[in-house]
């Protein structure tokens, strides 16, 4: 295909392999005892590296699988599942024979060590994800921790990130709507990069990564390959950091958006020709060795490859560097027999590498030759099944004192405004627009709602018949009450980010997730684990949305401090025709609507931004979340916005009421302030910034609020009225019923637009 | 009218400019592509879109300016007929020299996507006859957008500035230009006035459900230039 000379394998003895190089290989004793005993023999080096990367943990969810098994994954009565978990993304179907493919993964250890290239990389790896199952991607989203605001290096590596992230989206043109950004002294030494693909496809049209029929070729398409990202998912991705791992940058692969997007776009038309393409998979984590071997497992077949066909970017590669290497932006494919001419049209119309470099056989085995040698004879069974393990679980002995601490016990600061423009200005609450101004949001030309401007985006899918759908889709992890009490946290987790969902008149349909810990092999952590596990399983089946895809992130430690355990959510809603019902937002409208709030006022501190940010401490017992009161507000939204009552809605979560509506005020058409008066037993600062769960501020006109009323209580859902929208501050007035109110915060938005729109200047560059 | 948008590899705004022409504005388009020595029989009207073509790695539009099918554009504005370039197509526009000045990193050195106002000025153009004087809100999208000129007094003079930043309210203001591009500059055309080139989208800006329909404003034109039988 070109005039330079094709790079070629070399032959050089293989290294000799002992119990000690399987050691270094993050292989067990057990383990390696394991491979001796299905191999009946020692194995090569090259088989080494293959049996060491599919059974490290970022392959083969060793820790985890046991306890995934128990998340509900089929279809429910409210949505049905295309696709569920196990293949390269999840599948749901929308109406109109039309399909939502997403997934959501991390690339937390590449971010940290080479913040712009890993984030980067992430976001291409969920793409290829999401375009393998035959799907255009339409959306983008990103959930980042990073470490404590004022921490040396929390600027560069928002820096980095937010680049790479930008870089990677905005070339290859798919919108970057939304995401969560927080920061916590937790991920100081390991952040966290989750990201989130949303792809629209025909729902009778699908693809999976399965090496199917007798004798087909097998593709490899793309990027050629380099000896980047050797070892990226056994040694970079499975095991915990340590001082100095500056080292582990030749393992963070080099990403390129414009050779992904030819990928893409090839792909597409690939799958658009009845019947020639007949499984695909993204070589991604451990390259080629896990696409082979996972598509040959699915099929039940065997799969044989001559690595001297394999596409190579340097001279002097040997198999086992080309069977590990993370190179970016390349595709296995097993075309139907006889018909590679039409495939190798396409990528050459592309201007794409491509090549057979093997075939599907009914062996059961992954034979790999190169210059008349076999390399690599395995039996695909045990490495695709990989280990499994009950890791021993504990909980943990600090969580005691930390629950059983009563923030109540407190004294209610001397300055409330000072407090909430402290809560305001936090970099986990200010305004992100540092943020997404460097991701196009808004390209393909279906972004209804922006970043920054509700609880959910939202983007357009036209139906075949011409109507305009709207898919809305949010992130969400309130980390720090995951910390403090992971089985509730999760709940709150999952019920969080379906509100989202929720405040933009979208009915939740699918859930994927992101799940975050430190290090399984430690009791403490294997029990944050499985209690999130089962809160997300919990919370999923009372909202009666399944989950269809999910990425483990594990060993997510830095000499020895795990992060948070942080089980990132991301869900994805449909809004049935969005002329006819515009979706909501959160700012305040216009002067004189009525401001509501649609569940209950308590004074639960426990975990909450006010906590941290005004008294420095995390601690307390996480807000109680009624399934039944979250059920019947999120009911309540979603009837009272399809009948066109609200003028905005938006979700109460980090710095409760008082954030909220300083949010509500800040964020609609123009700046507008706020008069509220309360009848409350609360103190003034517990009122201010509780988090209690299942909570939404709405805004009705005024000729509404008796409507609303009546919606309320035909649900029996609680629906207080608040104050009014106007004004040029956010004024709050509180007493107890029948007795006295006095003005506890009357701030002018001057004031609150400064701490929220200056905020997150503290971790910019 | 039939239009043609060039799609070259790592063009990412074509199906958005082919959305906007023909499922918005209801006109015969299509793609034209890039290692094609010809456009399509019968193109009124030419759109080189947004995007990273060739994943811009040299300057943004470098490449692209080189491909084959930008002799089949220059030959078809040669003729008279209209050309428009959106972000990287105004990149491209530039490197091909079809339009004067270039369009450098902006001044932040980031990338930034949001709306802004544009005001429209200078000689008619087939995409903005009539509209002088109007402001329009339209997103951005680029990290290469602000405008340089050798000579800008002189290229002043000629009446080739089509679009300039302002605020909302029309008001020139330093706030205002995204980009820190020379004299607010936001969109410019050739001698003839056949080609121009901005860095707004205005196919971003063709539904009211994506936040603004100003940008209708420049096709609605070139459809009324070209009924008129005033266009090429």
């Amino acid at each position: 295909m070109s005039a330079i000379a094709r790079k070629t394998l070399i032959k050089r003895p293989q290294p000799e392999v002992t119990p000690q190089l399987a050691r270094e290989h993050g292989l067990s004793a057990e383990e390696y005892q394991r491979v001796l005993g299905f191999l009946g023999r020692t194995p090569s080096y090259t088989e080494l590296g293959i049996v060491s990367v599919m059974w490290s943990e970022h392959c083969s969810y060793k820790s985890s699988r046991i306890h995934l098994g128990k998340l509900p994954t089929r279809t429910t009565a409210r949505t049905r599942v295309i696709q569920g978990p196990g293949e390269n993304a999840g599948v749901i179907d929308i109406g109109d024979g039309q399909a939502a493919v997403f997934k959501m993964e991390s690339h937390n250890h590449p971010s940290f060590v080479e913040p712009f290239q890993g984030a980067a990389t992430g976001v291409g790896g969920i793409l290829r994800d999401v375009f393998t199952m035959g799907a255009r991607p339409i959306a983008n989203l990103n959930s980042l921790r990073f470490g404590r605001p004022d921490h040396p290096r929390t600027r560069h590596l928002v820096d980095g990130v937010v680049a790479g992230i930008g870089h990677y989206g905005n070339c290859i043109g798919v919108p970057t709507v939304g995401g969560e950004v927080q920061f916590h002294a937790a991920y100081d030494g390991n952040i966290l990069v989750n990201a989130f693909t949303l792809g629209l496809a025909r729902a009778d049209r699908i693809f999976l990564g399965t090496a199917s029929g007798l004798g087909n070729p097998v593709l490899y398409v793309g990027s050629k390959t380099g000896r980047d990202g050797i070892h990226g998912a056994s040694l970079l991705a499975s095991s915990e950091f340590e001082a100095g791992k500056e080292g582990h940058r030749p393992r963070v692969q080099v990403g390129d958006p414009f050779t992904e997007k030819l990928l893409l776009e090839a792909c597409l038309e690939l799958m658009a020709v009845p019947d020639l393409l007949i499984g695909i998979q993204d070589m991604g984590a451990a390259g080629l060795t896990s696409s082979s071997v996972e598509m040959a497992a699915r099929a039940g077949s065997g799969i044989e490859l001559d690595l001297d066909q394999v596409p190579l970017r340097e001279d002097g590669m040997v198999p086992y560097e080309v069977m590990l290497s993370e190179s970016q932006e390349r595709m296995l494919m097993v075309v139907a027999r006889g018909r590679e001419a039409e495939a190798l049209a396409i990528f050459e119309k592309w201007d794409l590498d491509c090549a057979v470099i093997g075939r599907v056989t009914d062996s059961g085995r992954i034979v790999l030759r190169a210059h008349d040698t076999t390399y690599v004879d395995l039996p695909i069974e045990p490495l695709s099944e990989g280990a499994k393990y009950d890791r021993p679980r504990s909980r943990p002995t600090y969580l005691d004192e930390l629950q059983a601490f009563d923030p109540r016990t407190l004294p209610t600061p001397a300055d409330l405004a000072a407090a909430l423009l402290a809560v305001l200005g936090s970099p986990t609450v200010a305004s992100k627009e540092w943020v997404y101004r460097q991701y196009d949001h808004m390209v393909q030309d279906g972004t209804v709602i922006r970043p920054g401007a509700a609880d959910a985006a939202v983007v357009r899918v036209v139906a075949p018949d011409g109507r305009q759908k709207g898919l809305a889709l949010a992130v969400d992890c309130p980390s720090r009450l995951c910390y403090l009490d992971p089985y509730e946290g999760a709940r709150l987790t999952v019920a969080e980010c379906a509100r989202n969902l929720v405040c933009v008149g979208a009915q939740p349909l699918a859930v994927t997730d992101c799940l975050n810990f430190g290090n399984p092999e430690k009791p403490e952590i294997m029990w944050q684990f499985v209690e999130c596990v089962r809160g997300l399983s919990d919370m999923c089946r009372e909202l009666d949305i399944p989950v269809v895809s999910g990425n483990v992130s594990l060993y997510n430690e830095t000499d020895g401090k795990a992060i948070y355990p942080t089980p990132t959510v991301g869900i994805v809603g449909l809004i049935d025709d969005l002329t006819a019902r515009p979706p909501l937002t959160q700012g305040f409208q216009r002067a004189g609507d009525a401001i509501v709030l649609l569940g209950l006022m308590t004074d639960e501190l426990g975990g909450s931004e006010f906590l941290e940010v005004v008294h420095g401490k995390v601690a307390g017992a996480v807000p109680r979340l009624n399934e039944a009161l979250e059920l019947t507000v999120q009911r309540l939204t979603l009837d009272a916005a399809r009948a066109g009552l609200l003028q905005s809605a938006h979700d109460l979560s980090e710095g409760g009421l008082a954030i909220g509506l300083a949010e509500c005020c800040l964020t609609g058409p123009t700046p507008i302030g706020a008069r509220i008066q309360a009848a409350t037993p609360l103190r003034a600062d517990h009122w201010l910034f509780s988090e209690g769960a299942s909570r939404i501020v709405v805004t009705v006109r005024p000729d509404d609020l008796p409507r609303l009323a009546e919606l309320a209580s035909d649900l029996g859902a609680p629906a207080l009225t608040l104050g009014t929208v106007g004004g040029s501050s956010l004024s709050v007035e509180l007493g107890p019923a029948g007795g006295a109110r006095a003005v506890v915060v009357d701030v002018p938005l001057a004031d609150l637009g400064a701490a929220f729109h200056r905020g997150f200047a503290r971790v910019a560059e | 009218m039939n239009f043609a948008v060039v799609r070259f590899p790592g063009s990412n705004c074509d199906q958005d400019a082919v959305h906007a022409v023909v499922d918005v504005l209801g006109q015969p388009g299509g793609l034209a592509w890039h290692k094609d020595r010809e456009l399509p029989p019968a193109t009124d009207c030419v759109i080189v879109p947004g995007g990273f073509s060739y994943g811009d790695y040299l300057r943004a539009g470098a490449m692209a300016a080189q491909s084959p099918i930008m002799a089949a554009v220059r030959a078809f504005a040669e003729r008279g007929g209209p050309v428009l370039g959106i972000c990287n197509g105004y990149q491209i526009l530039t490197e091909a020299r079809l339009l004067e000045g270039a369009l450098t990193r902006n001044a932040s050195l980031k990338f930034v996507c949001k709306d802004v106002h544009v005001k429209v000025e200078g000689q008619g153009t087939p995409f903005s006859r009539g509209l002088a004087g109007r402001v329009l809100r339209m997103p951005i999208a680029h990290a290469e957008g602000r405008f340089v000129h050798p000579d800008l007094p002189a290229f002043e003079r000629t009446g080739r500035v089509i679009f300039r930043y302002v605020s909302a309210a029309g008001a020139l203001d330093d706030d205002a230009n995204p980009n820190g591009s020379s004299a607010a500059i936001a969109g410019t055309c050739n001698a003839a006035g056949n080609v121009v080139g901005l860095m707004p989208h205005p196919e971003r800006a063709c539904e009211t459900l994506l936040g603004s329909a100003d940008g209708r404003a420049l096709f609605d034109t070139v459809l009324g230039a070209f009924a008129a039988g005033g266009c090429a």
